[in-house]
């Protein structure tokens, strides 16, 4: 694999995904929007320390955010614009595109993570113990929600992936223990919530930040089987034309 | 086959096949490329011409017969042909978000030797575009950039699908100029196209291909001689009387028609006499003769006729 390649198609990733105003939005203003509103008004959550709760829901949104939403739906386009097919003929392999796609991810979720932190410091949140755990759950997140993205992008039209991805990012934001706590919704949807992805990555991840918390292996059980299935589904699944 | 005719071809296709569900897009179809050959793959919509461009560029599995570009295999051997080969596809294959000099810049990071992108934009007219990003340059302006990509790691081999469908008459003739500068640095060229003007005056030799077989190969000037015609096909100013016309040839009355307004068609050979006399009818009634056809069809009328035949076949 050539390193220039790589870099250079890296660098043109990152380049188009901070050009597009939408993705912008969706990625970074809509987690760090969700911090500050329920973080300042915080009779909405009605918790003791309403930010330690929603700095790892909103590390999780931004996550969802970047790895589904943003990733599925430029590749969905690429995609339908025959860019991945042109890509086949040149000598960046899939492997190549493949690492330049998540090196992008990652260097969004570095960016999204700093704002998070900084306007949670803002908003009094300290920096726990459990931060290397933290970055391997979000790691696992961002494998999970990437697999559903690149499923959705290398099979469905780019609109139907377009939408889809879209209305997945709000339903998961309701029920992914995000905003709110999980035990607010009623029990059946509770139950539902508790299978997805998104709730099992932000209760995992606030059991490692909240200080005096065991760890919620079932959570991160549900999450390592979304990572496992959705990457494997997407490999099997994913077609380069529309 | 004796090692330097090896070395001399650049594309070989044999037996090759392909099928898609119950549809036979290529069916043991096979033709050889030679090196710094502009060759053409002719045939109408659905013969099975993108379907043996992308098994040629690797992008597909045949599922029968041997292909060789380069020498290799494109379908095992990719990562060795890929850094080698130029394609442009028949649509699409450009990000919309990028400017031009971006998709230039970045292509040219894949290979080793790149060309240079700004003297590449000035060879495909683009300089007065490199602010726009590609989603609003018309589809000739993609054409061009799409040309411009295939050809940035300075290819020994390039595939061009319909290179030059939707480019305006002035897009057009650059881009044959530029096939021809390619042709004369030693790049074997191969092209698939809907017009024959196009394959006429672009190809060292054609493939014809209907239903994913071969019907004819040869060099244009070759189909176009075998098919020697009985006709004599003119044009001038509509409303000649057919019938005196006829006449003054001395030809039966059916045997002169104007096939569409101006344009009259002889059914018979273009021998000198009949066309003295062809001559001499136009002068008697002072009528300016616009172009004249004799002896030769057109590899458009060669192309319609090997088409129809196969259809019918």
């Amino acid at each position: 694999m050539r390193l220039r390649a790589l870099t250079a198609q890296a660098k043109v990733e990152l380049l188009m995904t901070l050009r597009r105003g939408e993705n912008v939005v969706v990625t970074l203003v809509i987690p760090l929007g969700v911090l500050l509103f329920f973080g300042k008004v915080d009779k909405l959550t009605n918790l003791k320390d309403p930010v330690a709760f929603l700095v790892p829901g909103t590390l999780a949104l931004a996550v969802m955010a970047a790895a589904m939403v943003s990733l599925g739906i430029a590749t969905g386009y690429e995609r339908r614009y025959g860019v991945l097919k042109r890509l086949g003929t040149t000598p960046l392999s899939r492997g190549g595109l493949l690492a330049a796609k998540t090196a992008t991810v990652l260097v969004l979720e570095v960016l999204q993570a700093a704002l998070i932190i900084a306007v949670g410091a803002a908003l009094g949140w300290s920096v726990p113990v459990g931060v290397v755990p933290a970055i391997g759950l979000l790691l696992l997140g961002t494998v999970a929600f990437a697999g559903v993205g690149l499923l959705m992008a290398g099979t469905l039209r780019a609109e139907a992936t377009l939408g889809l991805a879209n209305g997945l990012f709000l339903v998961l934001l309701f029920l992914g223990g995000m905003a709110y706590p999980l035990d607010r919704l009623p029990g059946a949807m509770q139950a539902v919530a508790k299978a997805l992805p998104a709730g099992a990555l932000s209760e995992s991840l606030r059991s490692v930040l909240d200080t005096g918390r065991h760890f919620a292996t079932g959570e991160f059980l549900v999450l390592a089987a979304w990572a496992v299935v959705a990457s494997m589904a997407a490999a099997r699944y994913f077609r380069w034309e529309e | 086959m004796p090692a330097d005719d090896d070395a001399a071809l650049a594309i070989s296709v044999s037996g090759l096949a392909k099928q898609y569900g119950t549809v036979r897009a290529v069916d043991d179809l096979s033709f050889d490329v030679r090196a710094g050959e502009v060759f053409g793959l002719l045939g109408p919509n659905g013969a099975g011409k993108t379907t043996t461009v992308e098994i040629l560029e690797g992008y597909r599995q045949p599922d029968a017969g041997t292909v060789r570009v380069l020498g290799l295999d494109p379908w095992r051997e990719g990562p060795r042909l890929r850094p080698q080969m130029g394609v442009m596809l028949q649509e699409g294959g450009l990000y919309p978000g990028l400017r031009p000099l971006e998709l230039l810049r970045l292509f040219a990071a894949y290979y080793d030797d790149p060309d240079d992108p700004e003297r590449l934009i000035d060879v495909v007219g683009l300089r007065d575009a490199t602010r726009t990003v590609i989603r609003r340059l018309s589809g000739g302006q993609k054409q061009r950039l799409s040309l411009a990509a295939a050809l940035i790691g300075r290819p020994r081999v390039v595939f061009l699908d319909e290179p030059t469908a939707g480019m305006d008459p002035h897009a057009r003739a650059s881009t044959w100029e530029l096939v021809r500068t390619l042709r004369g640095a030693g790049t074997t060229i191969l092209l698939t196209t809907h017009a024959m003007d196009e394959a006429e005056h672009l190809c060292d030799r054609v493939a014809i291909i209907t239903g994913g077989h071969l019907a004819a190969l040869g060099s244009p000037a070759d189909l176009t001689r075998h098919a020697a015609s009985d006709e004599v096909w003119f044009a001038a100013a509509a409303g000649i009387d057919c019938v005196a016309l006829a006449a003054a040839l001395s030809l039966a009355p059916l045997l002169v028609v104007e096939e569409r307004p101006g344009e009259y068609l002889v059914r018979a050979a273009g021998t000198p006499a009949l066309v003295a006399d062809l001559a001499c009818f136009l002068r008697d009634q002072n009528v300016m003769l616009a172009a004249l056809q004799a002896g030769r069809r057109s590899l458009e009328e060669v192309f319609l006729q090997i088409t129809a035949e196969a259809d019918r076949a």
